[in-house]
C-alpha cells in the first residue's frame, strides 16, 4: 500500500518537473536579485525588512498559484485524458490514488520552497552582509507557508475530484482570500445576530484559517513565534488537510468515470 | 514587415505612456492611495500587509521628495500615506521619525500639522513600547512647538525605558530648566543630526544648525560693528574697513561659504537668504521669503 | 470456476439538464466466460461493450446486478493484480518514456522490484518497442501507443486480459501482430476477453462470442454454432448470358463474366433455381455454398431487432 502511494507521488512530482513548473524559480531568483540590489536605494534602515517581506510574500504567492494551478487538474486531467483507466484497473485503491497525488504536489512545493529559501537567505546576506540569529524565525515563517500549501493543495484536489478546472480554480482561490481574513470573519460573526450569525460562524470556522498561518510581518521585524502557535497550527493544518482529502476520497470513490 | 510593425508599435506605446503621464501631471489623491481606508486595505492585503506597508513607505518618501523638489506645498497626502503605512505595519519605526519631523514642520518644508505628528508618534509609542527613539521624536515635536514642559516629559518617559540612551535623561533636565535657550536648540539639532539614518531628516537638522550658527555670527558681528561705530562715530561701509581697523581677521563668511554683507544702519545680513532657511536674524530689509522652498542641501 | 461471471448487470444513466431522462446503456446482461477462452464481445458502436468493460474494471458502477472475475469481487485488489486492461484509444502519461511507464505500472501492480527491469525490457521486446523505450510517450504514433497499451496490459502476466477494440487505428500489419499476440496468450493459458466491431477478427480468433446491440445481449455461443443457424447463400454458375425469369424474380444478385453467369441466392431458393435452369435449358457449371459468416448472423440479429421495434404497440381494447 505504501509503495503504491509513494509511486503515485513520485510520478506526480516527475510530471510537475517535466512540465517545467520549477522554472518559476528563475522568475523568483530574478525578483530577489533585483530587490536585493535596488532595496538599498529605497531606505537604508529597512533593507532587511523589505527583503524578508518581499521574499516571503513571493514564496507564498508563487506557491499558492502553483498549488492551485496544478492541484485543480490533479484528478480532472486524469479523467479527461483517460490516463486513469489503466491505473485504476490495477490493484490501486481510489483513496491511494488521491493520497499519492496529494503527496506528489506537496512534495513538489516543498522542493520549490527549499530553493526559494536559499534565495531569500542569499538576498538577506547580500543586503546586510551577515545573518542574525533572529533570521532563524524566517525558517518558521517558511514552515507555516508550507502548511498553507498543504491546505490549499488538499482543497484544490477536493474540488478537482468533482469539478472542472476553472471552477476548481475559482473556488480554491476564493477560499484562499476568505481564509486570509478568517479572523475578521469570526469577529464579525460574533457581533452578528440570528441567521446571519449562524451562517457567518459556520463559514468562519469552515474556511481555512490562513490568518493564523501568516507571520511574515512579525518575522520580518525579528519577532519570535510562540511554540504553542507552532504546535496548534501544525495540528490544525493536518486536521484540515485530512478533512479536505477525506471529502475528495468520498466523492471520488463514488464517481463514474466517463 | 511584421518586425517593423512590432518595433514601431512598441516605440509608440512607450511614447504615448510618457505623454499621458505628462498630461495627468498631478495624480489625484485617490489614485495615489488606491484605497483610502487603512483597515480595508489591511484586509485586502490577504496577510501580506508587511510588504504593502513597505510599498506605501517608499511612496511616502517619493511623494515627499518629489513634492519638495517641485516647490513644496502643504503635503496634503503625507498624513494619509503615513497613516496607511503605520496601520499596515505599526512597527515600521522610520515612518514615525519621518512623520514626526515633516508633519509638524511648517510649509513649504512640511505639512504644518503638529497635532497629527503627535498623534502619529503616540500611536508608534503605543505599538512599540520598548523603543525609546520614539520618545525622542515626540519630545522634538513638542520642543518645536515651544511646549517645553511636554517635551521634558517625553524625554523623561523615554529615559525610563531599559536601554535608553543616557542623554534622554540629560535632555529631560535641560528642557525643564532651559527650554528656550539657544544651547538647548543646538543640543537638540546636533543630536538629531548625529543619530538619524534618514538623509532628509539629517539635511533638515543641518539647516537648523546653520541657522543657529548664523544667528550667533550676526550677533557677534553686529557687536563688532557697534564697537566700530562707538570708536569712529559712523557705521562701516564694508567689512574691509573693520578688517583695516583690526577688529576682524578677514571677511566673515556664512555657513554656506558666502560673505556676510553690511546694510545701512549697522545691520549685518546674509547675501543669499534663500540658501539659509530657518534664520531669524540677518534677513535683508524687505526680504520676503518666497513660497518656493528653500533647498535643504546636504553636506 | 469460470473466469468471468456476469449476472444481470445493468447500467442506466440519468441524462438531461435535470437528470430526469433515463438512458439505458446496458440492459440486464448475464454472461459467463470460461477459463482459457478467447471470448469476443461484439456489437456496433454504442452497443454497450465499453460500458460493460468499464464496469468490470471498476471504473463505472452498475445500477444493478453483480459480476465476479476469477471468483472475486470487482473491487478486490487481489483480483486486479491478475487482470490486464487495454482501453480503447489508450492515452498515457505522455511525459514518461515507455520504459518509465511500464516500470511505474509494474510497481503499481505489485511486481517484484528486482525482477521488474528485466521483465519490462522483455515485454518491450515482445511488442517491438525496444528501439523507442527511452522516447517520451508524447512522441509516439498511434500504432506505437497501442503497442505500449498492450505491453502494460500483459506486463504483470495476468490470468485474464481485457482488450477494448485492440485493432482500432492499426494498419493491417499491426492488426496481424495483435491477432498473433492474442493467439500466443491463449497458448499460455490466458483468458482473453476482447471487444470489437470487426467481425472477421472475431471469426478468426474467438472460441465464443457474444453480440450486443443497444445495450442488450442478442446472442451468445460458439462461432460455428451461431452461424449454423443462419441460412446461408449459394453461388450458382451457368453457361450463357441470360437469366431465367424465375431466378430474376427471386431478386438474386447476378454478375456476368465472359460467357458465364453467376448468381448468389439464399440457400432455401437453391432448389427452385436449379429447376428453373434445367427447364430453360441452361448448362450448369457449378453450385457452391457460400459459408455463412458471423456477419450474416450479426445482420440477421440486428434485422430481427429492427423488426420487433417496428411493430407498433397497441392498447389492448378487449
Amino acid at each position: 500500500m505504501n509503495n503504491r502511494i509513494f509511486q503515485i507521488a513520485i510520478n506526480t512530482f516527475r510530471e510537475a518537473v517535466r512540465d517545467r513548473v520549477l522554472y518559476n524559480l528563475i522568475a523568483f531568483a530574478l525578483l530577489m536579485s533585483g530587490a536585493a540590489v535596488l532595496v538599498g536605494q529605497i531606505s537604508l534602515q529597512i533593507e532587511r525588512l523589505v527583503v524578508i517581506n518581499l521574499g516571503l510574500t513571493a514564496v507564498s504567492l508563487f506557491g499558492i498559484v502553483i498549488a492551485i494551478f496544478i492541484g485543480i487538474g490533479l484528478v480532472s486531467k486524469e479523467i479527461d485524458k483517460r490516463t486513469l483507466y489503466t491505473v485504476l484497473s490495477r490493484p490501486v485503491r481510489r483513496w491511494e490514488f488521491i493520497s499519492g497525488k496529494f503527496f506528489g504536489l506537496v512534495g513538489t512545493l516543498v522542493v520549490n520552497t527549499f530553493f526559494m529559501a536559499i534565495g531569500v537567505f542569499g538576498a538577506l546576506a547580500y543586503v546586510s552582509h551577515h545573518l542574525e540569529r533572529s533570521d532563524g524565525w524566517v525558517l518558521l515563517a517558511l514552515y507555516f507557508i508550507v502548511l498553507q500549501f498543504m491546505i490549499i493543495t488538499a482543497l484544490a484536489l477536493f474540488f478537482s475530484s468533482f469539478s472542472t478546472p476553472i471552477f476548481s480554480a475559482v473556488f480554491a482561490f476564493c477560499l484562499f482570500v476568505i481564509g486570509s481574513f478568517a479572523g475578521d470573519l469570526r469577529n464579525f460573526a460574533a457581533m452578528a445576530h440570528g441567521a446571519t450569525r449562524w451562517l457567518a460562524s459556520t463559514a468562519a470556522y469552515l474556511v481555512p484559517n490562513f490568518s493564523a498561518l501568516n507571520v511574515i510581518s512579525g518575522v520580518a521585524h525579528g519577532q519570535s513565534v510562540p511554540l504553542q502557535l507552532v504546535v496548534l497550527n501544525t495540528v490544525y493544518a493536518l486536521v484540515y488537510t485530512a478533512a479536505a482529502l477525506s471529502g475528495a476520497v468520498l466523492i471520488f470513490e463514488r464517481r463514474n468515470l466517463k | 514587415m511584421a518586425s517593423a510593425v512590432l518595433a514601431l508599435s512598441l516605440a509608440s506605446s512607450a511614447f504615448l505612456v510618457h505623454t499621458v503621464d505628462q498630461l495627468r501631471d498631478s495624480t489625484s489623491p485617490q489614485e495615489m492611495l488606491y484605497v483610502s481606508s487603512p483597515k480595508l486595505l489591511k484586509r485586502l492585503s490577504l496577510g501580506y500587509e508587511g510588504l504593502l506597508a513597505d510599498i506605501y513607505w517608499t511612496r511616502v518618501v517619493q511623494y515627499f521628495g518629489g513634492t519638495h523638489s517641485r516647490g513644496g506645498g502643504t503635503y496634503k497626502l503625507l498624513w494619509p500615506l503615513l497613516n496607511i503605512t503605520t496601520q499596515l505595519d505599526p512597527h515600521l519605526i522610520p515612518a514615525y521619525e519621518f512623520g514626526g519631523t515633516f508633519l509638524s514642520a511648517k510649509p513649504p518644508d512640511g505639512a504644518g500639522a503638529p497635532d497629527l505628528a503627535i498623534e502619529l508618534v503616540k500611536y508608534g509609542i503605543q505599538n512599540n513600547p520598548g523603543d525609546w527613539h520614539l520618545y525622542y521624536d515626540l519630545a522634538f515635536i513638542y520642543y518645536d512647538l515651544r511646549d517645553y514642559r511636554h517635551s521634558a516629559d517625553a524625554f523623561l518617559k523615554g529615559s525610563q525605558i531599559p536601554g535608553a540612551h543616557p542623554f534622554l535623561k540629560i535632555m529631560a533636565a535641560q528642557m525643564a530648566e532651559h527650554g528656550g535657550d539657544v544651547a538647548t536648540a543646538r543640543m537638540m539639532w546636533t543630536t538629531t543630526y548625529q543619530t538619524t539614518h534618514d538623509a532628509l531628516i539629517r539635511a533638515n537638522a543641518a539647516a537648523h544648525l546653520r541657522a543657529l550658527q548664523v544667528n550667533d555670527d550676526i550677533m557677534i558681528l553686529e557687536r563688532v560693528v557697534e564697537r566700530y561705530r562707538v570708536q569712529t562715530g559712523r557705521f562701516p561701509e564694508s567689512f574691509s574697513e573693520l578688517e583695516a581697523a583690526r577688529m576682524l581677521n578677514g571677511i566673515p563668511l556664512d555657513p554656506m561659504g558666502k560673505p556676510y554683507e553690511l546694510e545701512g544702519g549697522g545691520r549685518v545680513v546674509v547675501s543669499d537668504p534663500a540658501d539659509l532657511p530657518f534664520i531669524e536674524k540677518g534677513l535683508p530689509q524687505g526680504y520676503v521669503p518666497s513660497a518656493i522652498p528653500r533647498l535643504v542641501p546636504t553636506n | 470456476m469460470p473466469a468471468i461471471e456476469i449476472l444481470s448487470l445493468e447500467k442506466i444513466y440519468n441524462v438531461g439538464f435535470w437528470r430526469k431522462r433515463a438512458k439505458r446503456a446496458l440492459r440486464p446482461l448475464t454472461l459467463t466466460v470460461g477459463d482459457g477462452e478467447i471470448f469476443g464481445f461484439l456489437g456496433p458502436n454504442g452497443a454497450g461493450k465499453t460500458t460493460t468493460l468499464k464496469i468490470l474494471m471498476g471504473l463505472v458502477f452498475p445500477t444493478s446486478g453483480t459480476a465476479r472475475i476469477l471468483g472475486m469481487e470487482l473491487n478486490d485488489p487481489r483480483m486486479k493484480a491478475q487482470i490486464g486492461f487495454l482501453p480503447e484509444q489508450p492515452y498515457f502519461y505522455d511525459h514518461l518514456t515507455a520504459r518509465e511507464l511500464l516500470t511505474y505500472y509494474g510497481q503499481l501492480s505489485g511486481m517484484d522490484g528486482k525482477q521488474l527491469p528485466s521483465r519490462v525490457d522483455a515485454i518491450l521486446d515482445e511488442v517491438k518497442l525496444t528501439d523507442s523505450k527511452n522516447v517520451q510517450l508524447r512522441k509516439f504514433s498511434k500504432g506505437m501507443l497501442q503497442r505500449a497499451g498492450i505491453a502494460q496490459a500483459i506486463l504483470h502476466d495476468p490470468k485474464i486480459v481485457f482488450l477494448d477494440e485492440p485493432m482500432s487505428g492499426l494498419d493491417p500489419m499491426g492488426r496481424r501482430e495483435v491477432r498473433s499476440l492474442i493467439e500466443r496468450l491463449k497458448e499460455r493459458g490466458k483468458t482473453v476477453f476482447f471487444s470489437t466491431h470487426i467481425l472477421s477478427d472475431a471469426e478468426m480468433l474467438c472460441d465464443r462470442v457474444a453480440i450486443l446491440n443497444q445495450g442488450e445481449l442478442r446472442g451468445v455461443g460458439g462461432v460455428a454454432e451461431l452461424t449454423a443457424g443462419v441460412h446461408g447463400k449459394v453461388e450458382i454458375v451457368w453457361h450463357g448470358s441470360a437469366i431465367p425469369s424465375a431466378i430474376r424474380s427471386m431478386g438474386a444478385e447476378c454478375h456476368a463474366a465472359a460467357d458465364t453467369m453467376r448468381a448468389v441466392l439464399p440457400e432455401e431458393s437453391q432448389g427452385l433455381a436449379l429447376e428453373a435452369l434445367q427447364r430453360d435449358g441452361f448448362r450448369l457449371i457449378s453450385l457452391t455454398p457460400v459459408r455463412s459468416s458471423l456477419e450474416d448472423y450479426f445482420v440477421s440479429q440486428l434485422d430481427a431487432q429492427a423488426e420487433t421495434v417496428q411493430v407498433p404497440t397497441q392498447a389492448r381494447s378487449n
